[in-house]
């Protein structure tokens, strides 16, 4: 397969099967007519502007772009892009996409869902997409809360969690959803925040490079409901200190003065070193083992200090979508189109005349 | 094997009812389909039953483990798979145990004499031996060491091929039985012959071996003293033209594939495996040269959603399923209705609630299918009469979903999915032109110019544009939630919902206008009794009919094929009668909307055993009815 390069450079072996635009776009381009009705200050706002001028970028006709949605805060989101859309129902949005994506290989197709749409109601279809690396671009944004619902707990919330279903206290440990699809070997596995602009940006470019199915999970503030749950990931003065940044082939080193790292301690598991100590790993995103990024996800602010954002994981694997189409295009390469009379009448027949 | 007939008295007969038992492994199914297919080759009418234990391998010898295949043919136009055998093959004692109380008095008996072990009769939960204690008596037995038999059929090969060794030779038996079947009625074999050499081309010896038996057997009917009679039934006379056999599965599979061409639609299937719907899944799959997409969902409800997404996609999207796949699906099939956009849902009942009944047949999913959605969600209803006849109902579902933009449930049946009949092959130029066409430029003028409304009508069918991702200039966003008559955007106006509520409902209702015209059959016009029936009991309620009708008494039939909304005349219909019989495969769900819609009293004659009526009773409740 010829891999061709549009005009921002952005490429896959999938992508080029999408019709590109015919003028460059403005993130104007992508508003839609529809009044955004989140809470102000909600975090879906910074995501929203992120994606508007991130589109623009893929140089792709915009016609050919679909969000497909399920039911939560973060579910309202395709109403806002000026793309094709559909806001379905609470956690198929992934099985809707699959359809779609499958059927329709010349456009790019974009879920958006939320922690409790994703993880709980959706949870069998987001890991069977992945699974299946479908072609489409999975957009979680985790609040740790249920907004839409005025505030229950959601399965990524904190153990213990005081809400309105809860007021003794959540009783159940929560996901780490970039374990969880790493253990459903996900061939792209990413995080990102809503405030880092530049940071989902690249992540977000990163999943649309990637030929397959992408996970990005997205710490999104519900300044209602779960006010601050990401603050110390956000906060000038912590936030360098609190996340480490992936970048493949680079060495895993954070803090202001980029003076700590994550070395494999004696006894197997990673820990925290400093910079300079022997055996600081070197990220490494394509690794074909999840292995290594199934560690890095193990480390949270709770378990090591340290919350990693970026790519942890990029791999290219064969697309559900090409090889379903392949057999397609191959049955027909070797026994023509079909003929429905002739198909009526295979098998044993018989003329009464 | 040619047919001759040394010695013996031909019986001349109009039709015929054949049973084959045995035990899962057995092949009763092969040995079944083998001789229907001989039958049609012949040139009989035919119509068949196959009848699967819900468990895949149950204990060898026992009840639970018992299949059975029932082929009724004859030398005039059939409409059910036959009431009660004239000929009962029973291969061990359990198939003789579970099939003997379908046997009326006087009808031939085959029994493997080879299988009444002790054992056997234990495990088939005999405490004597039916054979010698008087069980069998009043039935024509024909006692036949089947098994030992093949056994010495093969072992005489002298065979270039390789050998086979005891057991495979034993399990070659169920050819010995079909050769003799086909000896006894007077079938020709080759078509076997040509079969088997075929199935077992890698395993010439195997093939042999069965043919062997096969040969074993036709030749035992026709040297040995056991059979003083041999049947003939004529072949039928049937509509010029060429026919093949054809399950309702099939048909149905080669329906979708036909409405696929006929839309100019790519078909996309999305389906999770359950019986009595897995074959047509297992179809599908195989015609990739059609451009067929099937995909394997990881549950129902993925299954339907992915083909939701493949019809806003612009494919012909369909997902096939039984009953609780159907409970699974209803939101989904809720958004469908919201959304407005073509969706197939097929669901192959079976015996419910819950897992229920899963090899068996039942009509009791027709109120979920009508009714069954949270909110006011209308959708067409329509259901297939015959196998056969799911080849032209898969279309007219097709044709309803693209025309109105709407979810369309078909409801066939575990007695339609795996029973057969002869099907007269449609030419290209009987089929229905069904293409659609794409919105590709804005339908309204706005404040800023032009502008694309997704939820613009049709004023005549009140359909919505189908404006397909990829489309440029028409990019817009549907969801579940209301949305504002026209427009499309959402609304939580009081006035604008109750507005779309009942647009979705005129919608749906206004196909009554748009489907044939219920036809009554009532031949002398003298009927005052209505038979009213839906789906699967198309064959046992004509039959009856005509046994009524015989007898010198008069009765209508009418058949309904859409289930929602009903055809236009529905009501007339109805009201022509003085007695209106509904009999279902269900308690009443037919019943209680004709009663609902039409205010008409309506009786029910209702039976949920898993089995399809039999004609004789049910003309029995008929006449009933006729005389009281
Ligand atoms: S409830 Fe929370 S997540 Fe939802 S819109 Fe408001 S702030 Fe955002």
């Amino acid at each position: 397969m010829t891999v061709t390069t549009n005009q921002t450079g952005i490429t896959n072996r999938l992508l080029d099967l999408i019709p590109a635009a015919s003028q460059p776009q403005t993130r104007k381009d992508y508003t839609s007519d529809q009044e955004v009705r989140w809470c102000p200050g909600c975090g879906d706002y910074a995501i929203l502007a992120t994606v508007q001028g991130f589109l623009p970028e893929l140089g792709i006709a915009r016609e050919n772009i679909a969000f497909i949605s399920g039911i939560g805060c973060s579910s309202r989101f395709p109403y806002y892009l000026k793309t094709y859309g559909m806001h379905s129902i609470h956690g198929r949005a992934p099985a809707i996409a699959t359809g779609l994506a499958v059927s329709r290989p010349d456009l790019s197709v974009w879920v958006v869902t939320g922690d409790g749409d994703a993880l709980s109601i959706g949870g069998n279809h987001l890991l069977h997409a992945l699974r299946r690396n479908v072609n489409i671009k999975i957009l979680m944004f985790n609040n740790r809360i249920y907004g839409l619902t005025k505030g229950q707990y959601s399965p990524t919330s904190e153990v213990g969690k005081i809400t309105k279903s809860t007021p003794y206290g959540s009783l159940d440990r929560p996901y780490n959803p970039i374990s969880l699809v790493l253990g459903a070997e996900a061939s792209f596995v990413a995080r990102s925040i809503d405030s880092e602009r530049a940071h989902l940006t690249s992540v977000l470019r990163a999943a649309a490079t990637h030929p397959g199915s992408a996970f990005v999970e997205i710490f999104q503030n519900c300044n209602i409901f779960n006010d601050g749950a990401f603050d110390t990931l956000k906060d000038r003065s912590s936030k360098d200190d609190a996340t480490l940044r992936l970048v493949h082939g680079e060495p895993l080193v954070f803090g202001v003065e980029r003076d700590k790292g994550i070395r494999r301690a004696p006894g197997g598991e990673l820990e925290v070193c400093a910079a300079t100590d022997d055996g600081v790993l070197v990220h490494d995103a394509h690794a074909a083992e999840p292995g290594l990024a199934f560690e890095l996800s193990r480390l949270t602010g709770d378990s090591a200090g340290v919350t990693p954002i970026g790519v942890f994981r990029d791999i290219d694997l064969p697309t559900y979508d090409e090889q379903l189409n392949g057999q397609i295009s191959d049955a027909r390469a070797r026994q023509g189109e079909g003929d429905l009379i002739q198909l009526l009448g295979s098998g044993d027949t018989w003329t009464v005349s | 094997m040619s047919g001759q007939v040394r010695d013996r008295q031909i019986h001349r007969l109009d039709r015929v009812v054949i049973r084959f038992a045995g035990d899962s492994g057995d092949g009763m199914q092969l040995t079944g389909e083998q001789f229907t297919s001989e039958t049609a080759a012949f040139g009989n009418d035919l119509s068949t039953l196959p009848d699967f234990p819900a468990e895949i391998r149950a204990p060898a010898g026992t009840p639970a483990g018992v299949s059975g295949f029932q082929l009724h043919f004859s030398d005039h136009d059939i409409l059910t798979p036959g009431d009660a055998p004239n000929m009962l093959v029973a291969m061990n004692p359990a198939a003789l145990k579970s099939n003997l109380k379908d046997l009326p008095a006087g009808a031939d008996l085959v029994v493997n004499t080879d299988a009444f072990t002790s054992a056997n009769l234990k495990k088939a939960g005999y405490s004597s031996d039916p054979l010698t204690d008087g069980t069998l008596d009043g039935y024509r037995v024909h006692r036949v060491p089947l098994s030992s038999m093949t056994i010495d059929a093969v072992n005489a090969l002298e065979s270039s091929t390789g050998t086979v060794n005891k057991k495979e030779a034993e399990r070659a038996k169920n050819m010995f039985a079909l050769g003799l079947m086909s000896w006894l009625y007077q079938r020709p074999t080759d078509g076997v012959v040509a079969f088997l050499e075929k199935k077992f081309a890698k395993r010439p010896e195997i093939a042999a071996a069965n043919i062997a038996a096969l040969r074993a057997g036709y030749n035992y009917g026709e040297t040995t003293e056991a059979f003083a009679v041999v049947y003939e039934v004529a072949p039928a006379r049937m509509k010029p033209g060429r026919y093949r056999r054809v399950s309702g599965n099939l048909a149905l599979s080669y329906g979708l594939i036909a409405a696929a061409e006929l839309t100019g639609l790519p078909l996309f299937l999305g389906s999770y495996p359950i019986t009595p719907a897995s074959d047509i899944l297992h179809e599908l799959s195989r015609h990739k040269r059609f451009g067929i997409r099937t995909f394997q969902a990881e549950d129902e409800i993925a299954g339907v959603g992915a083909a939701l997404g493949a019809s806003f996609g612009g494919s012909l999207g369909v997902t096939t399923t039984s009953g609780p796949g159907l409970a699974l699906k209803t939101e989904t099939i809720g958004l469908a209705v919201t959304l407005e956009l073509p969706l197939l849902v097929v669901d192959i009942q079976r015996g419910g609630p819950s897992t229920g009944l899963p090899t068996k047949t039942e009509q009791a999913d027709l109120s979920m299918a009508v009714h069954g959605r949270n909110g006011e969600a209308p959708l067409p209803v329509i259901a297939p009469r015959s196998p056969a006849d799911c080849f032209d109902a898969a279309i007219e579902a097709a044709r309803l979903a693209t025309k109105y933009r709407t979810p369309v449930i078909l409801l066939s049946d575990g007695y339609l999915a795996n029973g057969s009949e002869p099907w007269l092959l449609p030419d290209r130029a009987d089929l229905p032109d069904l293409r659609v066409t794409f919105t590709t430029g804005p339908n309204h003028t706005g404040d800023n110019g032009p502008e694309f409304w997704p939820y613009l009508r049709d004023n005549e069918t009140l359909a919505r544009p189908w404006a397909v991702p990829g489309t440029p200039g028409l990019e817009h966003r549907i969801g579940g939630l209301e949305k504002a008559d026209g427009s499309g955007g959402i609304s939580y106006d009081p006035a604008n919902h109750d507005r779309m509520v009942r647009l979705r409902q005129a919608k749906i209702d206004g196909i009554a206008r748009d489907i044939p015209a219920l036809d009554v059959d009532d031949p002398s016009g003298q009927a005052r009794v209505l038979v009213l029936g839906w789906g699967s009991t198309y064959g046992p309620i004509a039959a009856a009919c005509r046994r009524v009708r015989a007898n010198g008494l008069q009765v209508a039939h009418a058949h309904l094929r859409h289930l929602f909304p009903f055809p236009e005349n529905t009501g007339d219909v109805v009201r022509a009668y003085d007695r209106i019989l509904v009999p279902e495969m269900n308690l009443g769900q037919l019943r209680a909307m004709i009663r609902a819609e039409f205010l008409v009293d309506a009786i029910g004659y209702n039976q949920v055993r898993g089995l399809p009526f039999k004609a004789a009773e049910l003309a029995g409740v008929l006449e009933d009815v006729i005389k009281q």
